[in-house]
C-alpha cells in the first residue's frame, strides 16, 4: 500500500518549540518512521504558508497522508483538513497530534516533553495510515431558528433575525419577556430611563410577523444536529385563552386576591392572583397563578371570570406541548442574582433596611413599588445615609472567585439616583472600581464630583448592634479601610448589598438538554473566548448574553446581534456539511443478535425481521460509537474511528516500548473482525 | 529498569467533547502535570471497547485511563454508563489475569475541569509508578499466541457484558 505520508511540526513561536525539540523530532519522524517520506518543522503551521507547505508538498511529493503535530484539533482540524483538500487530498487523509495543549504547555522537562510529542506522532502517522477517504454529508438548514430567553440579548438576537427576513421562535419561561432589564429604571452610564429603550424593542417583537412568541413555556426536549433539530416544549396553562383576551386588565382589577411579588417586584411590592408581572408586559394577556389563586384552593371565586367582557378565562386549560423543527438554537437564558442571605454577616433578611440591589431597582423605578421613591422599609422614611456594598459573593474564594463586571457600574448608578433624589450622604464600601468600557470612567469621576464617598475595603460585617449613642437606631457598616490601614464604623440607615451575577439554577441542566458545556462556576462555554465567543462546541447552538459570563447590557446586545449573524450565515448557506463520522453494519457479519438495537441512545438502529439483521439509520446517527464496541460479531463500523485506526494508534503510542523492548511491532495483523 | 526511574507508560482513552476538551483546558491554563499519559480521542467514552484497553496493556502500556464526562453530562445521553459497565466489568477480568486493578482508572471530567484531570493524571502516574512495569507482553506464557488470546479474551467479556435490555 505504500502510503506517502507527510509530518508538519509546529513551532507555534515559542508555544512549542520553547519546551519540545522540535526539529529533532522532525528528524525522528522521517528516520524511524514507517510511511514517512517528508518531516518539517515550521514556525507557525496554521499560517497561510504553512498550509501552503501542505499543500506543495501534497502535488510535489505525492503525499498521500498528513499529519500536523501542532496545537488542538479542536482549534486548527479544519484548518488544515482544508489545506489537505487544497492539494487535492481528502480532507480526511489527515491526523493531528496535539503537542502545545497535551505536550509543550503542560510538561516542565524538556527531554520527556520531546519524548512525549514523538510517541503522540507515531500515534498519529500510524493511524492515518489507516484513514478512509470520506466525504461529509450535505443537509438542508431549516430556516426556522429558536431563541430560549427573551431579556435583552434574546430579544436583540430574534430582532435581528426576524427584520432580516427570516423566522424565529422566541421561547421565554416567564409570563413576559425583558428579563431582567425590564426591571431597572435607568441604565448606566447614559442613564437612559430602560424602559424607554427597551419597551420600544418588546412592542416590535410583539407586533413582527416573522416572530412566534412562546411566552410562559419551557423546552423540554431537544434532538436532531445542526441545521435540523427537532424540539418539544411545554406551553403552560395561563388559565387565560389568548385568542380571545384583548388584555384589558379588568380581571387583574377584580381579582380580590393580593400576594407579594417575588420575581419581578424582588419581593417589595404586590400582584393580584391573576397578574401581568407590569404593564407593558409581553405579550399583554394575563396569567393565574394557581398557587394564590382563591379558586385553585377552595373551588370559588370565579371573580376574573364573572368580569372578563370577552371570556377569556379558562380555568380548565391545561399546559400544552408543542413541537418545533428549527436549524438554529440560540441560547440567552441570563443570569440570576446572588442570594444575599448566604452572607449572614451582612443581615439581608435579618435586618430590614437591607437591601439587594434588585430591591433597589425596583425601588428606583418611578413605575415601582414606592413610585420611585427611596425610603426604608416602613415605606415612608427617607434615608440620610446609604452604604453600598460592592462584591457581594463575588471576587470571593467562599462564593464566585470572578469579578461580576457591572456591579461597580450599577452601584455608582444607584449613588447617582440617591443623590438626585435625597438629602443621604452615600458611602460605596469597595476592593477596586472597575469602570472599563466607554463612558464608564467618566461616570465615576461624575459621582466623585456629586460627592459619593468611597472607602475601600471589604466589609466585614453589617450589625445593629450600638457601640455609642451616635450609634442608636442605625446600622453600623464595619470595615478595615485600607487607604488608611484602620479599622471604621460607619452608620446609615439603609444598606445596598451588590450581589454576584450568577448563572440560573438549572443552567447544567439547560446545558445538558442542549449538548453544550459549562465552565465550573456554571456559567455556558463558548467555542473560543477569543475568537468564537457566542458559538459552542455544538454545531447550531450558540450562546449570547449574561448565559455566557457577567456582562452589561451593551455586551449582552452584542452578543444577540453576533449569534444572529453567526445563523443568518447559516442560513443564507442554506446547506450544511455533516461530519461522516457515523457508525454502519456489514450485514453479512451481522448475526442479529440485536444487542447493538438498545444500545443506541438515538434509536437509530432498526432490526430487519425479514433480513434478520439490524441496519442503522444514518440520518440518525451521532457517531458515538458505543455499539461499534458492543458488536460481538464486530459488524459494525465506526468511520473514522475504526478499530483498525485505534488499534494502530494504541501501537503508534507505545512506539518506545515496541522498539526498545527488542520487541517488534506486530507485523500488519488482519483487522480485528 | 531500576524502580526510581521507572516511567509509566499509560494509554488515555479521552472522550471528545467533556475530557479531550478538559485536556485541552488544562494546556491553556498551562497547568503543568506528568507527561506519561499518552491520549487518544474517540468520541465517547462509549467507543472504548475492551479490547483497546487489553491489547494496550497487552502492547506494553503500563496503565490505562480512561475518561469522559460525567453521568448525566454525556453528549450522547448515556453512553458513559455503558462504559461505567464495562469498566467494572473489566476490572473484573484485570483481577482474573493478576494484573492490579489500579492500573486501569475511569475518570470523570468536565469540559471545566482542566485541573481535575490533570491531577487525575499525575495522580494515577504515581500509582502505577509504585506498581512497577507491567511487562505483560513479556510475561505472557502463551508466547506468540498472546495476540490471539487477548482477542478471544476480549470477546469473552464482550458476550458476558452487553447482554441485551
Ligand atoms: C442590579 C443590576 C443593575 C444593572 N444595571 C445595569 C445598567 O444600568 N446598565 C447595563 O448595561 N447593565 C446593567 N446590568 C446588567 C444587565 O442586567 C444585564 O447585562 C442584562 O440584563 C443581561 O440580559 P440577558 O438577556 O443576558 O439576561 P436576562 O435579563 O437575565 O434575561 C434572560 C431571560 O431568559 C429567560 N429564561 C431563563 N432561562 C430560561 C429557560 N430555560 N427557558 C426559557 N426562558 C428562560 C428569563 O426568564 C429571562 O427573561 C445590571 C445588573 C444588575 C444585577
Ligand atoms: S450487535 Fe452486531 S451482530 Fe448484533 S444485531 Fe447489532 S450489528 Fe448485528
Ligand atoms: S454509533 Fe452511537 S449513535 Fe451511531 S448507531 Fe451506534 S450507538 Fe447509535
Ligand atoms: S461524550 Fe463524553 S462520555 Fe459520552
Amino acid at each position: 500500500m505504500a502510503e506517502r505520508v507527510g509530518v508538519y511540526v509546529c513551532h507555534c513561536g515559542s508555544n512549542i518549540a520553547g519546551v519540545v525539540d522540535v526539529e529533532a523530532v522532525a528528524r525522528w519522524a522521517e528516520a524511524n518512521l514507517e510511511g514517512v517520506v517528508v518531516a518539517r518543522d515550521y514556525k507557525f503551521m496554521c499560517s497561510s504558508l504553512g498550509q501552503e507547505l501542505v499543500k506543495e508538498d501534497i502535488e510535489k511529493e505525492g503525499l498521500t497522508r498528513v499529519v500536523v503535530a501542532a496545537c488542538s484539533p479542536h482549534l486548527h482540524e479544519k484548518t488544515f483538513r482544508r489545506a489537505c483538500a487544497a492539494g487535492g487530498l481528502n480532507p480526511y487523509y489527515f491526523q493531528m497530534a496535539s503537542i502545545r495543549e497535551q505536550v509543550s504547555w503542560v510538561t516542565e522537562d524538556r527531554a520527556q516533553a520531546t519524548q512525549k510529542a514523538k510517541m503522540l506522532i507515531a500515534g498519529a502517522v500510524q493511524r492515518v495510515l489507516h484513514h478512509q477517504a470520506l466525504e461529509p454529508s450535505q443537509v438542508p438548514v431549516n430556516e426556522h431558528t429558536m431563541i430560549v430567553g427573551a431579556g435583552i440579548a434574546g430579544i436583540q438576537a430574534a430582532l435581528e433575525l426576524a427584520d432580516a427576513g427570516h423566522p424565529v421562535y422566541l421561547v421565554e419561561r416567564e409570563p413576559s419577556i425583558g428579563g431582567h432589564m425590564a426591571q431597572f429604571d435607568k441604565t448606566f452610564p447614559t442613564l437612559d430611563c430602560a424602559a424607554c429603550i427597551l419597551t420600544p424593542k418588546m412592542s416590535d417583537v410583539d407586533a413582527h410577523d416573522n416572530i412566534k412568541l412562546l411566552s410562559y413555556s419551557e423546552v423540554e426536549e431537544v434532538s436532531g444536529f445542526i441545521g435540523n433539530f427537532h424540539v418539544r416544549l411545554r406551553k403552560k396553562a395561563r388559565y387565560v385563552d389568548e385568542d380571545t383576551c384583548t388584555g384589558c386588565g379588568i380581571c387583574i382589577e377584580k381579582c380580590p386576591k393580593k400576594v407579594v411579588d417575588e420575581v419581578f417586584e424582588a419581593g417589595l411590592g404586590y400582584r393580584k392572583a391573576i397578574y401581568r408581572p407590569f404593564p407593558q408586559a409581553v405579550p399583554k394577556y394575563p396569567v393565574i397563578d394557581t398557587e394564590s389563586c382563591i379558586y385553585f384552593e377552595r373551588g370559588t371565586c370565579k371573580a376574573c371570570e364573572k368580569f372578563c367582557p370577552t371570556g377569556a378565562i379558562d380555568f380548565e386549560q391545561q399546559d400544552s406541548m408543542m413541537e418545533l423543527d428549527v436549524g438554529n438554537i440560540v441560547l440567552a437564558t441570563g443570569f440570576r442574582l446572588f442570594d444575599c442571605t448566604r452572607i449572614p454577616q451582612y443581615g439581608y433578611g435579618r435586618l430590614a433596611n437591607v437591601f439587594t440591589s434588585l430591591e433597589f431597582e425596583r425601588m428606583g423605578n418611578a413605575a415601582g413599588p414606592t413610585g420611585g421613591r427611596i425610603v426604608l422599609r416602613d415605606g415612608v422614611t427617607e434615608p440620610k445615609s446609604v452604604a453600598i456594598v460592592h462584591c457581594v459573593g463575588s471576587r470571593d474564594s467562599r462564593h464566585h472567585p470572578y469579578c461580576s463586571a457591572v456591579c461597580c457600574m450599577a452601584a455608582l448608578k444607584f449613588g447617582h439616583l440617591v443623590l438626585e433624589r435625597t438629602q443621604a450622604e452615600v458611602y460605596s464600601f469597595y476592593i477596586d472600581i472597575r469602570t472599563p468600557q466607554k463612558g464608564y470612567e467618566e461616570f465615576y469621576d461624575r459621582l466623585q464630583e456629586e460627592g459619593m464617598h468611597f472607602v475601600r475595603g471589604r466589609v466585614a460585617e453589617i450589625t445593629d448592634a450600638a457601640r455609642s449613642p451616635g450609634e442608636e437606631g442605625k446600622l453600623i457598616v464595619q470595615v478595615e479601610d485600607t487607604l488608611i490601614g484602620r479599622q471604621r464604623r460607619v452608620p446609615v440607615d439603609m444598606v445596598i448589598l451588590m450581589g454576584a451575577m450568577e448563572p440560573r439554577l438549572d443552567a447544567k441542566e439547560v446545558a445538558v438538554r442542549f449538548g453544550i458545556s459549562c465552565s465550573m462556576d456554571g456559567w455556558f462555554i463558548e467555542r473560543h473566548p477569543k475568537l468564537d465567543p457566542v458559538a459552542t462546541m455544538t454545531d447550531g447552538v450558540f450562546i449570547a448574553g449574561t448565559c455566557q459570563g457577567p456582562k452589561d447590557i451593551p455586551g449582552s446586545v452584542a452578543q444577540g446581534a453576533a449569534a444572529a449573524a453567526r445563523v443568518q450565515g447559516m442560513i443564507s448557506r442554506g446547506t450544511v456539511l455533516i461530519e461522516p463520522v457515523v457508525a454502519s453494519i456489514d450485514e453479512s457479519k451481522c448475526s442479529g443478535c440485536r444487542i447493538c438495537n438498545d444500545l443506541c441512545p438515538f434509536n437509530a438502529i432498526d432490526y430487519l425481521e425479514q433480513e434478520g439483521v439490524s441496519r442503522i439509520q444514518t440520518a440518525l446517527c451521532k457517531g458515538c460509537g458505543t455499539c461499534v464496541a458492543a458488536c460481538p460479531s464486530g459488524a459494525i463500523t465506526g468511520a473514522h474511528f475504526n478499530d483498525e485506526q485505534i488499534m494502530a494508534e494504541i501501537e503508534g503510542l507505545l512506539y518506545d516500548v515496541l522498539h526498545t523492548n527488542g520487541a517488534q511491532a506486530p507485523a500488519e495483523e488482519p483487522a480485528p473482525a | 529498569m531500576s524502580d526510581e526511574t521507572f516511567e509509566p507508560r499509560i494509554v488515555g482513552f479521552l472522550c471528545n467533547w467533556c475530557s479531550y476538551r478538559a485536556a485541552d483546558l488544562a494546556g491553556t491554563a498551562r497547568i503543568h502535570y506528568a507527561p506519561n499519559v499518552r491520549i487518544i480521542r474517540t468520541m465517547c467514552t462509549g467507543r472504548v471497547d475492551p479490547t483497546f484497553v487489553l491489547k494496550a496493556l497487552a502492547l506494553g502500556a503500563d496503565g490505562v485511563m480512561i475518561a469522559g464526562c460525567h453521568p448525566g453530562e454525556c453528549h450522547y445521553l448515556e453512553q458513559n454508563f455503558k462504559a461505567l459497565r464495562r469498566y467494572q466489568m473489566l476490572k473484573h477480568t484485570l483481577r482474573a489475569l493478576g494484573i492490579e486493578e489500579k492500573r486501569l482508572r475511569l475518570q470523570w471530567a468536565s469540559a471545566a475541569e482542566g485541573a481535575q484531570l490533570a491531577a487525575a493524571i499525575s495522580e494515577m502516574t504515581e500509582t502505577v509508578r509504585r506498581l512497577g512495569p507491567l511487562n505483560w507482553r513479556d510475561n505472557w506464557d502463551e508466547g506468540d499466541r498472546y495476540e490471539q488470546a487477548i482477542e478471544s479474551l476480549a470477546r469473552e467479556h464482550a458476550e458476558a457484558l452487553e447482554v441485551p435490555a
